[in-house]
Order: C-alpha cells, then sequence, then structure tokens
C-alpha cells in the first residue's frame, strides 16, 4: 500500500471531486433546486439565475440579491445588504486557511479557492480535513468546491427549463433544507464546546438584534454572540483546569 | 441604478458583479488575508471560529423566523416546531444529520396536511 502523503496531486483533488456524492452536497443541491424554483417565481431570467449560482456561490447572498433585485433596489443599496449578510464569510474563510494551507501553498491560490467558501465546502472541509495530508489539502478542497459549484449551476440550468413552477409545499421543505442543514451539520462536525455555546447564542441573539436593528441583526448577532461563547468557553476550560488541580 | 435601470443585456450582470460577487468575495479575500496571519491553535483562532459560527447561526434563524419565497406561508409556530424537533431528533439519534432534516421536513409537511 502506498503512503497517503506519496498519492500525486491529481489523486487528492479527485478525491475532493468525490465528495460530490456526500450527503453534504446533495442536500446543498436540493436547496439548489429550491432557489432555482424561486429565482423563476421571481423572473429571473436563466442566464441570470446560473451566472448568480457561480458568481456569488454563498445561497443567503443569493437569496437576498433577488430580493433585493425584484423590490428594485438600487445598486448601492443592493450591495450594501448582500455584503452585511457575507460578513460571516470572513471569519468563515479565516478559520478555513490555517487547516488547508502548508508552508508551501502560494497566497493566490488560497485567494482563488477563498471564493468556494460558503457554509457547505466549510462544514465538509472542517470535517474531513483531519484524514488529509497537509500538503495535499488544498487541493482535495479544490475538487470538492469547484465540483460543487459547478455540478450546481448545471443543475440550477435544467431545474430552470424544465420545472416551470414547483409545487407550494416542495418549495417550503426544500427552502428549509437549508437552516434545518446547517443547524445540524455544523453542530455535528465540531467537537468544540465553543462552536455548540456559540450556535444557541447566535441563533437567540439573530432575532433579538432583528428587532433592534434589522440591517444589522447578523453582524451584531454574531459578535455579539461569538465574543460570548468565547469567554464562556474561556471560564468553563478555567474552572475544569482549577477543579482538576 | 436599479436592475432595471439600462436597457442592455450586459447590464443585469454587472450588477449581479457588483452586487452579489464583489459583495461577497470581499469578504473571502479579507478572510484569506486575516487567515494566513492565524495559528492553528491560537485564542484568535477560536474566538474567529465562534463569530464565523454565531454568524451563521443568525442567518438560521432568519431564514426560519423571516423567510423568503413559499415558506413565508407556512405559519411561524410549525416552523419552529419542525426545527426544534429535528434538533431534538438529531441529537437524540447519535447527531446524524439526516435524521434531523428527515424529523424537521416531516413536522413540516405533516403540520401542513393537518391543518389543510
Amino acid at each position: 500500500m502506498t503512503d497517503p502523503i506519496d498519492r500525486p496531486s491529481a489523486w487528492w483533488f479527485f478525491h475532493g471531486v468525490r465528495g460530490i456524492a456526500s450527503l453534504p452536497a446533495l442536500i446543498l443541491m436540493s436547496a439548489f433546486v429550491g432557489f432555482a424554483g424561486f429565482a423563476v417565481e421571481a423572473g429571473m431570467p436563466m442566464g441570470e439565475t446560473v451566472f448568480m449560482t457561480g458568481i456569488v456561490w454563498a445561497l443567503p447572498a443569493k437569496v437576498l440579491l433577488v430580493g433585493s433585485i425584484i423590490a428594485g433596489a438600487s445598486l448601492p443599496a443592493a450591495f450594501i445588504t448582500v455584503t452585511l449578510s457575507s460578513i460571516r464569510l470572513m471569519p468563515m474563510v479565516a478559520s478555513l486557511i490555517p487547516e488547508i494551507r502548508s508552508h508551501r501553498t502560494p497566497t493566490w491560490l488560497l485567494l482563488l479557492l477563498a471564493h468556494f467558501v460558503a457554509v457547505t465546502a466549510w462544514v465538509f472541509t472542517m470535517e474531513r480535513v483531519k484524514d488529509i495530508p497537509r500538503e495535499h489539502r488544498a487541493m482535495f478542497f479544490a475538487g470538492f468546491g469547484m465540483t460543487v459549484t459547478t455540478v450546481n449551476m448545471v443543475l440550477v440550468a435544467i431545474v430552470y427549463s424544465t420545472v416551470s413552477v414547483l409545487p407550494a409545499m416542495l418549495a417550503g421543505a426544500l427552502f428549509f433544507l437549508t437552516p434545518v442543514y446547517f443547524l445540524t451539520s455544523i453542530w455535528a462536525s465540531s467537537p468544540h464546546r465553543v462552536v455548540h455555546i456559540a450556535m444557541i447564542a447566535g441563533m437567540a441573539l439573530g432575532p433579538l438584534f432583528h428587532q433592534i436593528s434589522p440591517g444589522f441583526d447578523i453582524l451584531y448577532a454574531g459578535l455579539a454572540g461569538g465574543t460570548v461563547a468565547f469567554l464562556a468557553d474561556r471560564l468553563i476550560a478555567r474552572r475544569a483546569r482549577s477543579a482538576g488541580r | 441604478m436599479s436592475y432595471q435601470w439600462l436597457d442592455t443585456w450586459w447590464w443585469p450582470y454587472v450588477f449581479i458583479a457588483v452586487a452579489g460577487w464583489l459583495a461577497t468575495d470581499l469578504w473571502r479575500w479579507l478572510g484569506v488575508v486575516v487567515g494566513a496571519r492565524l495559528k492553528d491553535d491560537s485564542l484568535l483562532l477560536i474566538w474567529v471560529r465562534a463569530v464565523a459560527t454565531a454568524l451563521v447561526a443568525a442567518v438560521i434563524a432568519k431564514l426560519v423566523l423571516y423567510p423568503s419565497g413559499e415558506l413565508k406561508h407556512v405559519p411561524v409556530a410549525l416552523r419552529l416546531l419542525a426545527l426544534g424537533l429535528g434538533f431534538a431528533a438529531f441529537l437524540a439519534l447519535r447527531q446524524r444529520v439526516w435524521v434531523g432534516i428527515a424529523v424537521a421536513l416531516a413536522v413540516l409537511i405533516g403540520g401542513q396536511l393537518l391543518l389543510g
């Protein structure tokens, strides 16, 4: 048997490609079927919908972008709405990068690969990266990210051209997949207590800040919830240490 | 400067590129810059990971409480019940993601059928 570390880069790329047949990828594809239905309903043309799928990639950002377009929002207003909802991508990428780069990974490659980061790719990679030799992790992520993005662009085009209107109950169920999937997969993918506390804090604070400051609710809930979780985690760790002494 | 501002084929694509692509990849690029400076096991990385999780958690709460599309027509109590029961089943049955999803969707669809 060859040592995993000696396998060529192409092998690891295809190992990532094979991730298309995983549960996270299948759920994301179901969510994209829902998105295609939503785009049809909103009157977005097919070319723009497929373009958006590849170039924006993050699903919540696209839903907000379509929402802004049908509301007749101006370009700056749409930009602000989408960008505020996407701030989460920064800490997501920032926490993923130390996991997938080796000291030889060039920055330009990381900048390029970062485009494929959205919740699914983040969860998928964080969960599996421990079993991949460090020098091949970027390739593994590239294989998965590029495949999932391309397949979903094709899927959106197919659904768009074959399904004119999704049955209401199915469309609702497909939309509901996303939040349930985000919640359970992030919870299951992380053994860290801090992640679980942050999840609960963010879910509780999101609606609260929505009442106070609708435009900035996600940003505030993330910063406050994440900080509370971090402090609580440190406190528990310190207590456990002093109790163990 | 709305989506319908210019009656040309390319304007919608420019709109999407600026309000969609630039608005999201800006943060991804910044994440690369920040991430390159983070050590594998530093306290700062733990905080960044907590903030990332809480941001997604806020998006989850928002997708359930203030949805767009067809989900708007499902009563909010049923949406919360479906999420709650799905999550409870997920925790009870060895944290299997598909269990949580199956239960949540069953409650969501079953509830709508019961309500008529």
